[in-house]
């Protein structure tokens, strides 16, 4: 149930957008959101709200740490 | 970045595992308490790359499953009631109530209609202003804040009859409970990637101190699980029992402070009563007073009697963590998908449902 995809921002208007993944669009609402998004920022949905702006710093720093591990050799752009 | 292709890398997936491999020596057992990482688990074949003495188990982690008997009886009574629109997520149309199921009443004639959003059941009573449209609150902290928001959005636009009959559950009470009931053998819990983007990672601090249990936020790609075990077996190996993010892109240790606030601006926390473990104290959510008249149970005369569990049904024991599909003599051979006997074989996200659908190869 808390399944929630990563989507891509492609319209922002007013109190909703609307998000892409893979030819999929949805609409969500941002009342509860946790960042305002823009345009080409990443959200991850659940049940009409977007819940949460996707940090790509942070996503950085985890793929930086499997580069350490040792598990990959170069982080992907 | 796609923040989804790098992480299901088949390639650095091996490498993940065959680390995992060269650092585990301790027996562990983790408990994922999300039904979306149970379905992950099994999709991606996450136990078979892990070595034999790392054992994966099932916790009470989907919502339809731990809800209470008792409360799909007091919806189904609410479907019965003339003038009601009764919407609801879709899982839970085909739970069984001790005597029916919203199925079989929409087949009697109920008015029952599965929505993907609250949103989509405020149109509904936008649309209908002559009929009471009642959602049936399920789900964790991921799914609340959105029913907190629709609540919201209803009062601000005055609509009248639209309400709620919330069965919301709070995860980190539930992990509290089966850790202090001794019966359950687990050696650390991959905590709910997006219940944790909700609530942040402070609840967690507490199982960890008090039951020197090791808790690591996952996210639910199959290299997101394979870190997150990697994580909790370098903490098992080094004796230690921290609260650690793998999930790091979706969650903040702080949660998302928004909707946590929408969430408690609607409700406050209520015993509650578990499929399987009983009432457990703070750990629902009731509606505040301040929104009674959006509360479904203050609307409606939704008393109903006790009710007992299917004879022979495990899922109290499987949702425990006690017990695995596989020791329920129910499983397979008379609780199928097509004919469930218990909401874990249900819900597409119960253990007995994935148990099902991907263990038999």
């Amino acid at each position: 149930m808390c399944v929630a995809a990563p989507m891509k921002v492609i319209e922002v208007e007013g109190d909703t957008i609307r998000a892409e993944l893979a030819g999929v669009t949805k609409d969500a609402r941002l009342d509860i959101v946790d960042e305002r998004p823009e345009v080409g920022d990443y959200v991850i949905i659940h049940a009409g709200f977007a819940l949460h702006r996707i940090d790509p710093e942070e996503a950085r720093i985890t793929l930086e740490l499997w580069k350490e591990m040792g598990v990959i050799d170069e982080i992907p752009e | 970045m796609k923040y989804l292709s790098e992480y299901r890398d088949a390639s650095v997936a091996l490498k993940m595992a065959d680390r995992i491999k060269a650092t585990s020596q301790k027996p562990a057992r983790f408990m994922e308490v999300c039904g979306t990482h149970t379905v992950a688990i099994f999709k991606y074949g996450i136990r078979e790359v892990l070595p034999e003495h790392v054992a994966l188990i099932s916790g009470p982690g989907c919502p339809v499953c731990v809800t209470a008997a008792r409360d799909i009886d007091k919806a189904l009574k609410l479907a019965q009631i003339p003038g009601v629109i009764v919407t609801t997520f879709g899982d839970m149309i085909r739970v069984p109530g001790s005597k029916s199921s919203l199925q079989h009443e929409k087949s009697l004639g109920a008015d029952v209609r599965m929505v993907y959003s609250t949103m989509d059941a405020l149109e509904i009573a936008r649309q209908h202003p002559e009929k009471k449209v009642v959602f049936l609150g399920v789900g964790f902290e991921t799914t609340a804040p959105t029913i907190a928001a629709a609540v919201v959005a209803a009062e601000v636009e005055g609509i009248k009859n639209f309400s709620v009959l919330s069965s919301h559950k709070l995860l980190p009470p539930a992990m509290d409970a089966l850790l202090s009931g001794g019966e359950l053998d687990v050696s650390g819990f991959i905590c709910p990637g997006h219940v944790t983007t909700v609530i942040g990672t402070a609840s967690y601090e507490l199982v960890a101190a008090n039951y020197h249990t090791p808790c690591v936020v996952v996210g639910f790609e199959p290299l997101d699980i394979l870190q997150g075990i990697s994580m909790l077996v370098s903490q098992i190996e080094a004796g230690e029992a921290r609260v650690e993010i793998q999930y790091r892109r979706a969650v903040a240790p702080e949660g998302n402070v928004n909707a946590m606030k929408t969430l408690f601006r609607v409700f406050e926390p209520c015993d509650a009563p578990w499929r399987g473990l009983g009432v457990i104290p703070k750990s629902g959510l009731a509606l505040r007073e301040a929104y009674r008249s959006f509360d479904a149970d203050a609307l409606f005369d939704l008393e109903v009697p006790d009710c007992p569990e299917p004879p022979g049904c495990k899922c109290g024991d499987i949702l425990r963590g006690v017990k695995t599909p596989k020791e329920c003599k129910l499983f397979q051979t008379v609780c199928t998908p097509e004919n469930p006997v218990g909401p874990c074989m249900v819900s597409s996200e119960g253990t007995c449902a994935a148990y099902y659908k991907y263990s038999q190869f």
